[in-house]
């Protein structure tokens, strides 16, 4: 047994020793180095920050897709970048001063929890400037944004989803399509309802009877937290074995677990959410579509307009006409053509305003 | 359940009486278990600095032609301590930056900031622990105890002072009701505390999330799971002036603290309490009841958890959501056996936790570490201080020589 420590650890060392012969690079002086970078991308002086909500940066959900935004920006504008990720509640009003200590010159917080500390800190800093993910930064109601520093993003993904619902309903076999979400909170429910409301559509305009299981337009079927994917299997079993074909989980990695039950149910749809489940998940033989909920592009967007243009106070809502929410490419031959044909013009009607994506 | 050594002050027997008065001096030093807590603190800060060493991109690159300009990896090795350290320091104690005497004492008012609530919690699990009882829901405890204070908070219009009073005692009602279940179930039915609590933590948090979804615990034209803001009648003073988030909760837990430690060291139910949790048949043989000690220790218990309820719902977070316990409950777990269930121990305990939280932004923020790292550092210290032997061991302190052991 020594023998064998002895040997391996002789090994160990001369394998780190010998990932150490590297040759040093060249010594830059201070001039070349200073070309160097300035040749890659034009260095912006501009500190753009973000503090993501519990969830951390790799939720595979929205802290994600923000914080993707928020390194592309560093790539591409040469900006400067700091981030917090919150592990409970009680970190989001710390991180976000510590951000504003550090110097940051856009600080971006990631979700509605972050509401209240956001606007507490806006109204501290006056002359900081904030945006906030997923929240209109509006916590006494009134209709207007509480500090005037922030800057809300938001998305109309209800438009996205009404496309999703309307194609699912046409490729669905059984007529009958189901959705759950983490919590019943609106980020989540305005999925849902779109997705009811397309389904809807469909019934209406090709006399269908297509059932939508887990969402009446105001109650249904949630996880009750973001992180359990077995609950997310539990739950897609079961409308599985109620006779829906397709399952659009809005639970983040909860819906994870539902692509597993579809997975092996083998006769089934699944519909991703947030970003294109096909790139995303180990998943993509089985995924009809993803809603696309475009948080990066909006981070990129508006750090890049803050830059060129100063910071603007105008709320930024994601639309189909903006495509800062869409869909994904639709799995081949599985949505009949004549349905695909008509989602074009379905578009163009949200976009109009000839078609509501209420659920009536 | 753990074991325990006492503390040579409360063991004066111990030394042998031939050695000189300073080599006993140093001797009760050396065995004693704040020692070993002392040492377990260094060595997991230690493994923490390792662990950023290795984290850090600028290490790895030098590292990689290390035999040929080792200077460059030490220079990056010191450069990434010093960052990590120094943005804890910074970030925790004293920030050295800070232009004014405000800025510069402001992270160490939030250390005990976010202590407070640990102080509280930590209490209540200590007294369980003394008395037997390993009490692991704590967070339940506090959320229930949050709900029913945060509820008083912003329901009602009363007048200062009474409200804040009662939004308190809310919380400690609230906390005690959901300590008093398991209680009540061990005592008369046997059922076992851990199992109960456990359970109980979840039951509390889907209550919560459930309660947060009727629009009594709403805000006005919204649906998202958050209530209105506790009325400022109902939140605690800031001490410290408004800069600074230091509230009232704070010398509360303190006041708990001296509460705690003459209800255990002074009092005739604390006696009682201990003798449960030291031997509960020889207890029962002298007359006490099990059963009555275990109820009574149970409501403490939850009645402090829900205070630690009140620090974020009536003083910094100032509204309810259903993550308001953050890990609160679980932490206090780690600060009452860290504190070795004493009360000082467990506010030492609670400052050293609290300032190891307040150091997250600015690790992440200034010195660009995933927050990560003090979890690991805080999970380091429970490992180390729950083998005093390997402690011991690395750092070649020597055994107590007469290790006495209690049940905690």
């Amino acid at each position: 047994m020594k023998k064998i420590i002895r040997v391996g650890a002789v090994a160990a060392v001369s394998a780190l020793a010998l990932a150490a012969c590297a040759s040093a690079p060249e010594e830059e002086t201070g001039a070349t180095a200073e070309a160097t970078t300035g040749t890659a991308t034009e260095t912006v002086d501009f500190k753009a920050c973000m503090v993501s909500d519990s969830g951390g940066f790799d939720d595979k959900s929205f802290n994600q897709s923000g914080y993707e935004g928020l390194t592309r920006a560093e790539a591409e504008l040469g900006i400067e970048i700091a981030s917090a990720e919150s592990t409970t509640d009680a970190d989001f009003a710390p991180n976000i001063e510590a951000q504003v200590a550090a110097g940051c010159d856009l600080i971006i917080t990631v979700g509605f929890l972050l509401s209240q500390a956001t606007v507490d800190a806006a109204l501290a800093n006056p002359d900081v400037h904030f945006a906030i993910i997923d929240d209109l930064a509006d916590n006494d109601y009134d209709g207007t944004t509480d500090a005037d520093n922030i800057k809300p993003i938001t998305f109309d993904t209800d438009q996205a989803s009404f496309l999703a619902g309307y194609a699912a309903a046409g490729a669905s076999q059984s007529g009958t399509l189901s959705t759950f979400g983490g919590m019943n909170i609106p980020s989540v429910t305005i999925f849902m309802d779109g997705f009811l409301a397309g389904a809807n559509y469909y019934n209406e305009s090709n006399g269908g009877d297509v059932k939508v299981l887990g969402w009446d337009g105001k109650d249904g079927q949630f996880t009750g937290d973001f992180s359990d994917q077995s609950k997310g299997q539990n739950v897609t079993e079961e409308f599985l074995s109620q006779g829906a074909d397709v399952v659009m989980p809005v639970a983040g990695p909860v819906g994870l677990g539902a692509a597993a039950a579809v997975q092996s149910a083998g006769d089934a749809w699944l519909i991703g959410v947030d970003s294109d489940w096909t790139a995303t998940t180990d998943y993509a033989d089985i995924v009809l579509t993803s809603v696309l909920k475009n948080i990066g592009n909006s981070v990129f967007d508006t750090i890049a307009e803050t830059i060129d243009a100063g910071f603007s106070t105008e709320p930024y809502l994601g639309t189909l006409e903006n495509e800062g929410v869409g869909v994904a490419d639709f799995a081949e031959g599985a949505v009949p053509e004549a349905v695909l044909a008509e989602l074009d013009a379905i578009k163009a009607g949200i976009i109009d305003g000839s078609i509501s994506v209420d659920v009536s | 359940m753990s074991a325990e050594t006492q503390t040579p002050a409360e063991n004066p027997e111990a030394p042998a009486p031939e050695e000189p008065r300073s080599r006993q001096v140093l001797r009760e030093i050396a065995e004693s278990s704040s020692m070993v807590v002392f040492m377990a603190i260094v060595a997991s800060m230690v493994i923490g600095g390792i662990l950023v060493i290795l984290a850090d991109e600028a290490v790895r690159e030098s590292a990689a032609y290390f035999f040929s300009r080792p200077g460059d990896t030490f220079a990056a090795i010191g450069d990434a301590l010093g960052a990590a350290y120094s943005a804890m320091f910074n970030g925790a104690v004293l920030n050295l930056g800070a232009d004014s005497f405000a800025g510069m004492i402001k992270p160490f008012t939030q250390t005990l900031t976010l202590a407070t609530p640990l102080i509280f919690a930590g209490l209540g699990l200590g007294i369980g622990f003394r008395a037997g009882l390993f009490n692991i829901g704590a967070q339940g405890q506090l959320l229930i105890g949050a709900t029913v204070g945060a509820y008083l908070g912003f329901a009602f219009e009363l007048p200062w002072g009474i409200h804040l009073l009662l939004a308190v005692l809310g919380c400690a009602l609230g906390g005690a009701l959901w300590g008093f279940i398991p209680g009540i179930l061990k005592a008369r039915r046997g059922a076992h505390e851990v199992i109960v609590t456990i359970m109980l933590n979840y039951v509390a948090l889907h209550l919560v999330a459930w309660l947060l979804s009727l629009e009594a615990f709403q805000r006005e034209g919204s649906d998202n799971p958050i209530s209105p803001i506790v009325a400022e009648t109902a939140q605690y003073p800031k001490i410290l002036g408004v800069q600074f988030n230091l509230h009232l909760g704070f010398l509360l837990a303190l006041a708990c603290a001296w509460g705690a430690w003459w209800l255990m060291e002074r009092s005739t139910l604390g006696f009682r309490l201990r003798a449960v949790g030291a031997n509960p048949s020889a207890a029962r043989t002298a007359g006490m009841s099990i059963g009555t000690a275990t109820i009574i220790t149970m409501v403490i218990a939850g009645a402090l958890a829900g205070l630690a309820g009140s620090a974020p719902v009536l003083g910094t977070q100032k509204f309810l959501t259903d993550a308001v316990a953050g890990s609160i409950g679980f932490d206090a777990i780690t600060v009452a056996l860290l504190g070795r269930s004493r009360p000082l121990g467990i506010v030492l305990a609670a400052i050293l936790f609290g300032g190891l939280q307040a150091s997250g932004p600015s690790l992440q923020v200034n010195a660009g570490l995933p927050v990560d790292i003090v979890v690991v550092i805080q999970a380091l210290i429970v490992l180390f201080i729950a083998a005093p032997p390997l402690v011991r061991w690395m750092f070649h302190l020597p055994s107590p020589a007469h290790e006495k052991e209690v049940a905690a």
